[in-house]
Protein backbone atom coordinates (compact mmCIF):
# COMPACT_ATOMS: atom_id res chain seq x y z
CA UNK A 1 0.00 0.00 0.00
CA UNK A 2 0.67 3.56 -0.75
CA UNK A 3 1.30 6.03 2.55
CA UNK A 4 0.69 9.49 1.19
CA UNK A 5 2.70 12.33 1.97
CA UNK A 6 0.37 14.32 4.13
CA UNK A 7 2.07 13.90 7.37
CA UNK A 8 5.00 15.39 5.96
CA UNK A 9 4.82 18.66 8.86
CA UNK A 10 4.68 16.48 11.66
CA UNK A 11 8.23 16.77 13.02
CA UNK A 12 7.87 20.48 13.41
CA UNK A 13 5.33 20.12 16.21
CA UNK A 14 6.80 19.96 19.76
CA UNK A 15 5.22 17.67 22.61
CA UNK A 16 5.65 18.13 26.35
CA UNK A 17 5.61 16.24 29.55
CA UNK A 18 3.94 18.97 31.46
CA UNK A 19 2.24 16.98 34.40
CA UNK A 20 3.03 13.68 36.24
CA UNK A 21 2.38 11.59 39.38
CA UNK A 22 2.96 8.03 40.48
CA UNK A 23 1.66 5.70 42.96
CA UNK A 24 4.23 3.29 44.65
CA UNK A 25 5.07 1.51 48.09
CA UNK A 26 7.40 5.03 48.64
CA UNK A 27 3.99 7.25 48.19
CA UNK A 28 1.02 8.17 46.40
CA UNK A 29 2.18 11.57 44.34
CA UNK A 30 5.57 12.47 43.00
CA UNK A 31 6.84 14.76 46.13
CA UNK A 32 6.19 11.53 48.28
CA UNK A 33 8.21 9.51 46.76
CA UNK A 34 11.35 12.41 45.66
CA UNK A 35 11.72 12.52 49.11
CA UNK A 36 11.89 8.99 49.67
CA UNK A 37 14.30 8.53 46.85
CA UNK A 38 16.40 11.47 48.52
CA UNK A 39 16.99 9.06 51.64
CA UNK A 40 17.67 6.12 49.91
CA UNK A 41 14.43 4.46 51.35
CA UNK A 42 13.40 1.11 49.18
CA UNK A 43 10.00 -0.12 48.56
CA UNK A 44 11.50 -3.98 48.80
CA UNK A 45 10.25 -5.85 51.59
CA UNK A 46 10.57 -9.66 52.39
CA UNK A 47 7.52 -11.87 51.93
CA UNK A 48 6.31 -15.44 53.20
CA UNK A 49 4.86 -18.27 51.18
CA UNK A 50 3.33 -17.61 47.94
CA UNK A 51 2.77 -20.43 45.70
CA UNK A 52 5.69 -22.40 45.77
CA UNK A 53 7.77 -19.86 46.72
CA UNK A 54 9.38 -20.05 50.65
CA UNK A 55 10.33 -16.47 50.40
CA UNK A 56 10.75 -13.34 47.96
CA UNK A 57 11.81 -9.84 48.53
CA UNK A 58 9.39 -7.62 46.44
CA UNK A 59 7.93 -4.42 46.22
CA UNK A 60 4.64 -4.20 47.17
CA UNK A 61 1.96 -1.51 48.05
CA UNK A 62 -0.28 -1.90 50.96
CA UNK A 63 -3.18 -2.64 50.14
CA UNK A 64 -5.24 -1.24 53.07
CA UNK A 65 -3.53 2.10 52.04
CA UNK A 66 -4.91 1.89 48.80
CA UNK A 67 -8.64 1.57 49.56
CA UNK A 68 -8.34 4.34 52.18
CA UNK A 69 -6.79 6.33 49.29
CA UNK A 70 -9.51 5.45 46.80
CA UNK A 71 -12.19 5.82 49.71
CA UNK A 72 -11.56 9.56 49.37
CA UNK A 73 -11.80 10.41 45.60
CA UNK A 74 -14.59 7.41 44.85
CA UNK A 75 -17.66 5.46 46.42
CA UNK A 76 -17.24 2.95 44.06
CA UNK A 77 -16.27 -0.16 45.00
CA UNK A 78 -15.91 -2.29 41.93
CA UNK A 79 -12.61 -2.16 41.33
CA UNK A 80 -9.60 -4.00 41.34
CA UNK A 81 -6.65 -3.46 43.52
CA UNK A 82 -4.61 -2.12 39.92
CA UNK A 83 -7.94 -0.28 38.65
CA UNK A 84 -7.61 1.75 41.96
CA UNK A 85 -4.00 2.76 41.73
CA UNK A 86 -4.19 3.75 37.90
CA UNK A 87 -7.33 6.06 38.95
CA UNK A 88 -5.39 7.12 41.55
CA UNK A 89 -2.55 8.19 40.05
CA UNK A 90 -4.07 9.54 37.01
CA UNK A 91 -6.97 11.48 39.05
CA UNK A 92 -4.05 14.89 40.02
CA UNK A 93 -3.20 15.15 36.28
CA UNK A 94 -7.34 15.03 34.85
CA UNK A 95 -8.28 17.81 36.98
CA UNK A 96 -5.85 20.26 35.43
CA UNK A 97 -6.98 19.43 31.96
CA UNK A 98 -9.52 19.41 30.02
CA UNK A 99 -10.44 16.18 28.12
CA UNK A 100 -11.79 16.30 24.63
CA UNK A 101 -12.22 14.09 21.39
CA UNK A 102 -8.92 15.02 20.46
CA UNK A 103 -7.34 13.72 23.79
CA UNK A 104 -5.94 10.44 23.64
CA UNK A 105 -5.84 7.84 26.29
CA UNK A 106 -2.78 5.76 26.49
CA UNK A 107 -2.24 2.96 28.93
CA UNK A 108 0.76 0.82 29.60
CA UNK A 109 0.54 -2.91 30.83
CA UNK A 110 2.20 -5.87 30.37
CA UNK A 111 -0.02 -8.55 32.54
CA UNK A 112 -3.34 -6.22 33.54
CA UNK A 113 -5.25 -8.00 35.95
CA UNK A 114 -3.85 -11.16 35.19
CA UNK A 115 -4.53 -11.97 38.74
CA UNK A 116 -8.21 -12.67 38.26
CA UNK A 117 -7.54 -15.65 36.55
CA UNK A 118 -6.50 -17.13 40.16
CA UNK A 119 -10.11 -17.51 40.59
CA UNK A 120 -12.03 -20.35 37.96
CA UNK A 121 -15.27 -18.39 38.84
CA UNK A 122 -13.90 -15.13 37.48
CA UNK A 123 -15.05 -14.95 33.66
CA UNK A 124 -11.74 -14.98 31.65
CA UNK A 125 -13.04 -11.64 29.79
CA UNK A 126 -12.18 -9.85 33.12
CA UNK A 127 -8.44 -10.17 32.21
CA UNK A 128 -8.64 -8.23 28.66
CA UNK A 129 -6.37 -5.63 28.51
CA UNK A 130 -8.60 -3.42 26.44
CA UNK A 131 -11.48 -4.12 29.15
CA UNK A 132 -9.34 -2.93 31.67
CA UNK A 133 -8.48 0.09 29.37
CA UNK A 134 -12.09 0.97 28.60
CA UNK A 135 -12.68 0.98 32.66
CA UNK A 136 -10.36 3.43 33.50
CA UNK A 137 -10.92 5.71 30.71
CA UNK A 138 -14.97 5.52 31.21
CA UNK A 139 -14.41 6.46 34.91
CA UNK A 140 -12.88 9.37 33.80
CA UNK A 141 -15.12 10.46 30.52
CA UNK A 142 -12.77 9.55 27.92
CA UNK A 143 -14.42 9.36 24.71
CA UNK A 144 -11.64 8.07 22.22
CA UNK A 145 -11.13 4.40 21.84
CA UNK A 146 -7.92 3.39 24.12
CA UNK A 147 -4.21 2.53 23.25
CA UNK A 148 -3.01 0.18 25.01
CA UNK A 149 0.49 -0.82 24.38
CA UNK A 150 1.78 -4.42 25.70
CA UNK A 151 5.47 -4.82 24.39
CA UNK A 152 6.95 -6.41 27.65
CA UNK A 153 9.18 -4.35 29.71
CA UNK A 154 9.38 -1.15 27.45
CA UNK A 155 5.83 -0.67 27.32
CA UNK A 156 6.09 2.26 29.93
CA UNK A 157 8.78 4.46 27.60
CA UNK A 158 7.42 3.12 24.61
CA UNK A 159 4.23 4.36 25.67
CA UNK A 160 5.46 8.18 25.81
CA UNK A 161 6.67 7.80 22.49
CA UNK A 162 3.42 6.23 20.99
CA UNK A 163 1.80 9.42 22.77
CA UNK A 164 4.23 11.60 21.12
CA UNK A 165 4.29 10.17 17.42
CA UNK A 166 0.08 9.89 17.10
CA UNK A 167 0.19 13.56 18.71
CA UNK A 168 2.67 14.68 15.82
CA UNK A 169 0.16 13.10 13.52
CA UNK A 170 -2.56 15.70 14.00
CA UNK A 171 -4.82 13.34 15.37
CA UNK A 172 -4.90 14.35 19.27
CA UNK A 173 -3.58 17.28 20.43
CA UNK A 174 -2.76 15.80 23.98
CA UNK A 175 -2.67 12.37 25.93
CA UNK A 176 -2.74 11.18 29.11
CA UNK A 177 -0.49 8.16 29.81
CA UNK A 178 -1.05 5.79 32.17
CA UNK A 179 0.89 2.49 33.68
CA UNK A 180 0.34 -0.13 35.75
CA UNK A 181 1.26 -3.69 36.78
CA UNK A 182 0.85 -5.53 39.80
CA UNK A 183 2.74 -8.54 41.40
CA UNK A 184 0.77 -12.00 41.00
CA UNK A 185 1.76 -15.36 41.19
CA UNK A 186 1.47 -15.09 37.93
CA UNK A 187 4.55 -13.36 37.34
CA UNK A 188 6.41 -13.98 40.61
CA UNK A 189 6.64 -18.21 39.46
CA UNK A 190 7.16 -16.99 35.72
CA UNK A 191 10.59 -15.21 36.77
CA UNK A 192 11.37 -18.04 38.95
CA UNK A 193 11.04 -20.75 36.61
CA UNK A 194 13.30 -18.57 34.59
CA UNK A 195 15.66 -17.89 37.36
CA UNK A 196 15.57 -14.65 37.00
CA UNK A 197 14.71 -13.77 40.37
CA UNK A 198 17.24 -12.21 43.21
CA UNK A 199 17.00 -13.82 46.35
CA UNK A 200 18.27 -10.34 47.75
CA UNK A 201 16.90 -7.20 46.95
CA UNK A 202 18.34 -6.63 43.26
CA UNK A 203 21.69 -4.94 42.79
CA UNK A 204 22.31 -2.99 39.27
CA UNK A 205 24.71 -3.25 37.86
CA UNK A 206 26.79 -4.76 40.61
CA UNK A 207 29.67 -7.40 40.85
CA UNK A 208 27.07 -9.60 43.01
CA UNK A 209 23.76 -9.36 41.03
CA UNK A 210 21.69 -12.34 40.73
CA UNK A 211 18.23 -11.18 39.13
CA UNK A 212 15.72 -9.12 39.68
CA UNK A 213 13.13 -8.07 42.10
CA UNK A 214 9.68 -7.80 41.25
CA UNK A 215 7.59 -4.64 42.39
CA UNK A 216 4.25 -2.74 41.73
CA UNK A 217 3.39 0.47 40.66
CA UNK A 218 0.81 3.21 38.55
CA UNK A 219 2.31 6.16 37.03
CA UNK A 220 0.52 8.60 35.09
CA UNK A 221 1.77 11.63 32.79
CA UNK A 222 0.37 14.54 30.92
CA UNK A 223 1.52 15.16 27.16
CA UNK A 224 0.39 18.59 25.58
CA UNK A 225 1.25 20.34 22.00
CA UNK A 226 -0.27 23.25 23.63
CA UNK A 227 2.97 25.55 23.71
CA UNK A 228 0.56 27.98 26.14
CA UNK A 229 0.00 24.94 28.62
CA UNK A 230 3.73 24.76 28.69
CA UNK A 231 5.90 26.39 32.19
CA UNK A 232 9.02 26.14 33.30
CA UNK A 233 9.93 22.43 34.59
CA UNK A 234 8.22 20.90 31.51
CA UNK A 235 9.96 18.64 29.53
CA UNK A 236 9.84 18.32 25.67
CA UNK A 237 10.13 14.92 24.08
CA UNK A 238 12.85 15.20 21.69
CA UNK A 239 13.30 11.96 20.00
CA UNK A 240 12.49 8.19 20.23
CA UNK A 241 12.97 5.16 19.05
CA UNK A 242 12.08 1.17 19.51
CA UNK A 243 14.13 -1.11 17.79
CA UNK A 244 14.44 -4.95 18.33
CA UNK A 245 17.07 -7.03 18.52
CA UNK A 246 16.16 -9.57 16.30
CA UNK A 247 18.78 -12.13 18.23
CA UNK A 248 16.39 -13.99 21.07
CA UNK A 249 13.03 -13.61 22.39
CA UNK A 250 14.49 -14.48 26.11
CA UNK A 251 17.71 -12.74 26.06
CA UNK A 252 19.24 -9.11 24.87
CA UNK A 253 21.39 -8.83 22.35
CA UNK A 254 25.13 -9.24 23.46
CA UNK A 255 26.51 -6.35 21.24
CA UNK A 256 23.62 -4.20 22.94
CA UNK A 257 22.27 -3.65 19.02
CA UNK A 258 18.65 -2.85 19.66
CA UNK A 259 19.05 -0.43 22.04
CA UNK A 260 22.64 1.39 20.39
CA UNK A 261 19.96 1.81 17.51
CA UNK A 262 16.90 3.26 19.66
CA UNK A 263 19.69 5.67 21.03
CA UNK A 264 20.42 6.91 17.63
CA UNK A 265 17.21 7.21 16.03
CA UNK A 266 16.44 9.19 19.09
CA UNK A 267 19.42 11.90 18.95
CA UNK A 268 19.36 11.65 15.07
CA UNK A 269 15.12 12.70 15.63
CA UNK A 270 16.49 15.86 18.19
CA UNK A 271 19.58 16.69 16.62
CA UNK A 272 21.20 17.07 19.85
CA UNK A 273 25.01 16.06 19.79
CA UNK A 274 25.15 13.23 22.60
CA UNK A 275 28.17 15.34 24.39
CA UNK A 276 24.94 17.58 25.75
CA UNK A 277 23.59 14.57 27.94
CA UNK A 278 23.87 15.18 31.41
CA UNK A 279 21.42 11.94 32.86
CA UNK A 280 20.50 8.55 31.88
CA UNK A 281 17.80 6.73 33.40
CA UNK A 282 18.91 3.25 32.76
CA UNK A 283 16.51 0.08 32.55
CA UNK A 284 19.32 -2.02 35.01
CA UNK A 285 16.90 -4.85 35.99
CA UNK A 286 19.81 -6.19 37.81
CA UNK A 287 20.07 -9.36 35.82
CA UNK A 288 23.36 -10.60 34.53
CA UNK A 289 22.71 -10.10 30.65
CA UNK A 290 20.73 -6.75 31.20
CA UNK A 291 23.14 -4.86 32.67
CA UNK A 292 26.03 -6.09 31.39
CA UNK A 293 24.23 -5.70 27.56
CA UNK A 294 23.43 -1.58 28.63
CA UNK A 295 26.86 -1.29 29.61
CA UNK A 296 28.30 -2.25 26.16
CA UNK A 297 25.63 -0.34 23.94
CA UNK A 298 26.61 2.92 26.37
CA UNK A 299 30.07 2.21 25.41
CA UNK A 300 29.47 1.35 21.66
CA UNK A 301 27.58 5.16 21.37
CA UNK A 302 30.11 7.01 23.50
CA UNK A 303 27.75 8.12 26.48
CA UNK A 304 29.46 5.76 28.89
CA UNK A 305 30.68 8.97 31.15
CA UNK A 306 27.18 9.76 31.35
CA UNK A 307 25.71 9.60 34.86
CA UNK A 308 23.29 7.23 34.89
CA UNK A 309 21.12 4.93 37.81
CA UNK A 310 18.72 2.52 38.14
CA UNK A 311 15.85 2.99 40.05
CA UNK A 312 14.91 -0.96 40.47
CA UNK A 313 16.77 -1.03 43.55
CA UNK A 314 13.96 1.47 45.10
CA UNK A 315 10.80 0.30 43.39
CA UNK A 316 11.66 -3.41 41.80
CA UNK A 317 10.69 -4.09 38.61
CA UNK A 318 7.58 -2.93 37.95
CA UNK A 319 7.21 -4.74 34.29
CA UNK A 320 4.94 -2.07 31.61
CA UNK A 321 4.71 0.53 35.03
CA UNK A 322 8.53 0.87 35.17
CA UNK A 323 9.44 3.13 32.05
CA UNK A 324 6.85 5.34 32.94
CA UNK A 325 7.52 5.45 36.60
CA UNK A 326 11.46 6.19 35.66
CA UNK A 327 10.63 8.91 33.50
CA UNK A 328 8.28 10.33 36.13
CA UNK A 329 11.02 10.26 38.54
CA UNK A 330 13.75 11.15 35.71
CA UNK A 331 11.97 14.22 35.18
CA UNK A 332 12.00 15.62 39.00
CA UNK A 333 15.73 14.87 38.81
CA UNK A 334 15.71 17.05 35.91
CA UNK A 335 13.16 19.90 38.01
CA UNK A 336 16.00 19.60 40.98
CA UNK A 337 19.44 19.29 39.57
CA UNK A 338 19.68 16.41 41.57
CA UNK A 339 21.47 12.77 40.81
CA UNK A 340 19.66 9.84 42.93
CA UNK A 341 22.56 7.12 43.94
CA UNK A 342 22.07 4.19 41.65
CA UNK A 343 20.72 1.90 44.83
CA UNK A 344 22.42 -1.86 45.41
CA UNK A 345 25.36 -0.73 43.14
CA UNK A 346 28.79 -1.19 45.68
CA UNK A 347 31.31 -2.40 42.93
CA UNK A 348 31.36 -2.31 39.50
CA UNK A 349 30.10 -5.69 37.97
CA UNK A 350 29.72 -5.01 34.25
CA UNK A 351 33.06 -5.53 31.46
CA UNK A 352 32.16 -2.02 30.27
CA UNK A 353 32.91 1.75 32.49
CA UNK A 354 30.10 2.90 32.77
CA UNK A 355 29.38 6.41 35.49
CA UNK A 356 26.64 4.91 38.36
CA UNK A 357 25.63 7.57 40.22
CA UNK A 358 27.17 6.68 44.22
CA UNK A 359 25.68 9.06 45.99
CA UNK A 360 23.32 11.75 45.56
CA UNK A 361 24.76 14.75 43.60
CA UNK A 362 23.38 18.06 42.18
CA UNK A 363 23.74 18.32 38.96
CA UNK A 364 22.54 20.68 36.08
CA UNK A 365 20.20 18.55 33.66
CA UNK A 366 19.25 19.70 30.69
CA UNK A 367 19.14 17.09 28.63
CA UNK A 368 18.31 12.89 29.74
CA UNK A 369 17.66 9.47 28.35
CA UNK A 370 15.31 7.10 29.61
CA UNK A 371 15.76 3.52 28.45
CA UNK A 372 14.23 0.30 28.54
CA UNK A 373 14.97 -3.40 27.24
CA UNK A 374 12.51 -6.16 26.87
CA UNK A 375 11.46 -9.82 26.62
CA UNK A 376 11.17 -10.32 22.77
CA UNK A 377 13.70 -8.57 22.27
CA UNK A 378 12.63 -5.19 22.25
CA UNK A 379 14.32 -2.20 23.42
CA UNK A 380 12.84 1.44 23.72
CA UNK A 381 14.69 4.67 24.35
CA UNK A 382 13.34 8.22 24.44
CA UNK A 383 15.33 12.17 24.84
CA UNK A 384 13.71 14.69 26.64
CA UNK A 385 14.83 18.54 26.98
CA UNK A 386 13.85 20.41 30.30
CA UNK A 387 11.83 23.91 29.46
CA UNK A 388 14.07 26.90 31.41
CA UNK B 1 -5.25 -15.18 0.94
CA UNK B 2 -2.52 -13.27 -0.50
CA UNK B 3 -3.59 -10.04 -2.51
CA UNK B 4 -7.15 -11.62 -2.36
CA UNK B 5 -5.78 -14.78 -3.56
CA UNK B 6 -6.78 -17.83 -1.30
CA UNK B 7 -3.57 -19.42 -1.30
CA UNK B 8 -4.18 -22.47 1.26
CA UNK B 9 -7.62 -24.03 2.51
CA UNK B 10 -7.87 -26.55 5.43
CA UNK B 11 -11.58 -26.94 6.64
CA UNK B 12 -12.37 -28.45 9.68
CA UNK B 13 -8.61 -28.66 11.44
CA UNK B 14 -7.76 -27.82 14.51
CA UNK B 15 -5.09 -24.71 14.49
CA UNK B 16 -2.29 -26.91 15.25
CA UNK B 17 -3.49 -29.64 12.10
CA UNK B 18 -3.83 -26.11 10.09
CA UNK B 19 -0.54 -24.73 11.38
CA UNK B 20 1.37 -27.92 10.46
CA UNK B 21 0.27 -28.31 7.04
CA UNK B 22 0.28 -24.39 6.08
CA UNK B 23 4.01 -24.79 7.02
CA UNK B 24 4.21 -27.53 4.72
CA UNK B 25 2.71 -25.98 2.24
CA UNK B 26 4.53 -23.25 1.34
CA UNK B 27 7.54 -24.87 2.09
CA UNK B 28 8.80 -23.32 5.13
CA UNK B 29 11.79 -24.73 6.75
CA UNK B 30 12.50 -23.14 10.20
CA UNK B 31 12.43 -25.47 13.10
CA UNK B 32 12.20 -23.25 15.61
CA UNK B 33 8.44 -22.77 14.51
CA UNK B 34 7.49 -26.03 16.10
CA UNK B 35 8.28 -24.23 19.84
CA UNK B 36 6.49 -21.03 19.39
CA UNK B 37 2.82 -20.80 20.52
CA UNK B 38 -0.01 -20.42 18.88
CA UNK B 39 -0.57 -16.73 18.10
CA UNK B 40 3.44 -16.81 17.26
CA UNK B 41 2.84 -19.87 15.17
CA UNK B 42 -0.02 -17.21 13.51
CA UNK B 43 1.95 -14.23 13.14
CA UNK B 44 4.83 -15.94 12.04
CA UNK B 45 3.07 -17.97 8.95
CA UNK B 46 1.31 -14.99 7.89
CA UNK B 47 4.33 -13.09 7.99
CA UNK B 48 6.58 -15.55 6.40
CA UNK B 49 4.39 -15.18 3.27
CA UNK B 50 4.38 -11.68 2.71
CA UNK B 51 7.71 -11.30 3.75
CA UNK B 52 9.64 -13.81 1.89
CA UNK B 53 9.56 -11.67 -1.45
CA UNK B 54 10.15 -8.10 0.63
CA UNK B 55 13.12 -9.08 2.83
CA UNK B 56 16.75 -9.30 0.99
CA UNK B 57 19.44 -11.58 2.47
CA UNK B 58 22.06 -9.94 3.69
CA UNK B 59 20.80 -6.22 3.33
CA UNK B 60 19.64 -3.72 5.82
CA UNK B 61 15.82 -4.36 6.11
CA UNK B 62 14.11 -1.32 7.70
CA UNK B 63 10.72 -2.64 7.87
CA UNK B 64 9.24 -1.78 11.11
CA UNK B 65 6.34 -4.05 12.49
CA UNK B 66 3.14 -2.65 14.21
CA UNK B 67 0.94 -5.52 15.33
CA UNK B 68 -2.41 -5.64 17.54
CA UNK B 69 -4.79 -7.88 18.84
CA UNK B 70 -7.73 -8.07 21.01
CA UNK B 71 -6.42 -11.01 23.63
CA UNK B 72 -3.30 -10.28 23.83
CA UNK B 73 -1.41 -13.44 25.10
CA UNK B 74 -4.92 -14.98 26.63
CA UNK B 75 -4.36 -18.01 25.20
CA UNK B 76 -0.68 -19.23 26.74
CA UNK B 77 -1.74 -16.72 29.94
CA UNK B 78 -4.65 -19.37 30.57
CA UNK B 79 -2.21 -22.42 29.80
CA UNK B 80 0.48 -20.81 32.15
CA UNK B 81 -1.92 -20.03 34.74
CA UNK B 82 -3.24 -24.20 34.42
CA UNK B 83 0.64 -24.83 35.43
CA UNK B 84 0.16 -23.19 38.16
CA UNK B 85 -3.04 -23.61 39.82
CA UNK B 86 -2.45 -27.25 41.67
CA UNK B 87 -0.33 -26.95 44.27
CA UNK B 88 0.15 -30.84 44.14
CA UNK B 89 0.73 -30.49 40.25
CA UNK B 90 2.88 -27.55 39.72
CA UNK B 91 4.91 -27.00 37.06
CA UNK B 92 5.70 -23.04 35.82
CA UNK B 93 7.86 -23.82 32.51
CA UNK B 94 9.70 -20.94 31.10
CA UNK B 95 9.36 -21.72 28.14
CA UNK B 96 5.80 -21.24 28.25
CA UNK B 97 5.98 -18.27 30.40
CA UNK B 98 7.96 -16.18 28.10
CA UNK B 99 4.97 -16.43 25.64
CA UNK B 100 2.90 -14.48 28.31
CA UNK B 101 3.29 -11.01 26.40
CA UNK B 102 2.02 -10.33 22.94
CA UNK B 103 5.08 -9.02 21.46
CA UNK B 104 6.81 -12.04 21.37
CA UNK B 105 5.31 -12.62 18.31
CA UNK B 106 7.00 -9.52 16.75
CA UNK B 107 10.16 -11.01 17.97
CA UNK B 108 9.90 -14.21 17.01
CA UNK B 109 9.52 -12.09 13.13
CA UNK B 110 12.66 -9.99 13.44
CA UNK B 111 14.65 -12.50 14.30
CA UNK B 112 13.61 -14.66 11.49
CA UNK B 113 13.94 -12.10 8.91
CA UNK B 114 17.19 -10.49 10.87
CA UNK B 115 14.77 -7.14 10.86
CA UNK B 116 16.58 -4.43 13.54
CA UNK B 117 13.53 -2.37 12.93
CA UNK B 118 10.76 -0.24 15.12
CA UNK B 119 8.26 -2.20 16.48
CA UNK B 120 5.45 -2.08 18.91
CA UNK B 121 2.82 -3.90 19.96
CA UNK B 122 -1.10 -2.62 20.64
CA UNK B 123 -4.15 -3.98 22.03
CA UNK B 124 -8.06 -2.86 21.17
CA UNK B 125 -11.55 -3.77 21.75
CA UNK B 126 -11.49 -3.95 17.69
CA UNK B 127 -9.53 -3.57 14.38
CA UNK B 128 -8.76 0.13 14.66
CA UNK B 129 -7.87 0.87 11.44
CA UNK B 130 -7.71 4.22 12.20
CA UNK B 131 -4.85 4.47 14.47
CA UNK B 132 -2.83 1.75 12.57
CA UNK B 133 -3.00 3.65 9.64
CA UNK B 134 -2.22 7.18 11.60
CA UNK B 135 0.98 4.99 13.19
CA UNK B 136 2.32 3.61 9.93
CA UNK B 137 1.97 7.04 8.31
CA UNK B 138 4.16 8.24 11.12
CA UNK B 139 7.08 5.85 10.90
CA UNK B 140 7.56 6.30 7.17
CA UNK B 141 6.76 10.12 7.54
CA UNK B 142 9.57 10.67 9.87
CA UNK B 143 12.32 7.84 8.26
CA UNK B 144 12.13 5.82 11.17
CA UNK B 145 11.29 3.06 8.64
CA UNK B 146 11.46 2.42 5.14
CA UNK B 147 8.83 0.10 5.45
CA UNK B 148 5.95 -1.28 7.82
CA UNK B 149 3.92 -4.18 7.87
CA UNK B 150 0.89 -3.89 9.66
CA UNK B 151 -0.79 -6.93 10.99
CA UNK B 152 -3.86 -8.03 13.42
CA UNK B 153 -3.11 -11.23 15.17
CA UNK B 154 -5.96 -12.75 17.23
CA UNK B 155 -5.73 -15.87 18.32
CA UNK B 156 -7.77 -17.15 21.56
CA UNK B 157 -8.97 -21.18 21.95
CA UNK B 158 -9.19 -21.96 18.02
CA UNK B 159 -10.51 -18.55 17.11
CA UNK B 160 -7.90 -16.74 15.26
CA UNK B 161 -7.36 -14.60 12.48
CA UNK B 162 -4.66 -12.33 10.57
CA UNK B 163 -4.65 -9.57 8.39
CA UNK B 164 -1.17 -8.60 7.50
CA UNK B 165 -0.33 -5.53 4.99
CA UNK B 166 2.45 -3.95 3.64
CA UNK B 167 2.52 -0.01 3.86
CA UNK B 168 5.30 1.86 1.82
CA UNK B 169 6.53 4.76 0.54
CA UNK B 170 5.12 3.88 -3.19
CA UNK B 171 2.42 1.14 -3.92
CA UNK B 172 -0.69 0.39 -6.34
CA UNK B 173 -3.26 1.16 -3.19
CA UNK B 174 -3.57 3.88 -1.37
CA UNK B 175 -2.81 3.44 2.46
CA UNK B 176 -5.96 5.08 4.08
CA UNK B 177 -8.76 3.47 6.79
CA UNK B 178 -11.21 2.70 4.52
CA UNK B 179 -9.38 0.41 2.41
CA UNK B 180 -7.45 -0.97 5.64
CA UNK B 181 -10.96 -1.87 7.10
CA UNK B 182 -11.73 -3.24 3.48
CA UNK B 183 -8.82 -5.70 3.68
CA UNK B 184 -9.80 -6.82 7.61
CA UNK B 185 -13.26 -7.76 6.53
CA UNK B 186 -12.68 -9.44 3.67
Amino acid sequence: MEAKSRLAEVVVKNVYITKTNCVTPLGFDVASNWQALLKGQSGIQRFEKLGMLESFYASVVDSDKIDTAFASISDKNHFTKLEKMLILALMPLIGQYNITNKTAFVFSTTKGNIGLLEDENNAVEGAHLAVLAKKISSFFGFSTEPIVVSNACVSGVLAIAVAKRMIQTGVYDNAFVVAGDAVSEFVLSGFNSFQAMSEAPCKPYDEERNGVTLGEAAAAVYLTSRETEVRPGAVKVIGDGAINDANHISGPSRTGEGLFRSIESAFAEAGVAKEKLDYISAHGTATLYNDEMEAVAFNRLGINTVSVNSLKAFYGHTLGASGLLETVIAIESARNNQLIASKGFAKMGVSQPISIITKNEEKEINFFLKTASGFGGCNTAVLFEKVV
Amino acid sequence: MVNGVKQFELEQASFSEFAKAAYKNFNMDYPKFFKMDNLSKLAFLASEIILGSKVKEGEENNIALVFANQSSSLDTDVKYQGSIADKENYFPSPAVFVYTLPNICIGEISIRHKLQSENAFFVFEDFNAEFMTNYADLLLATNKAEKVLCGWVEYYQENYKAILYMVEKQGDLEHNKEIVNTLYNK
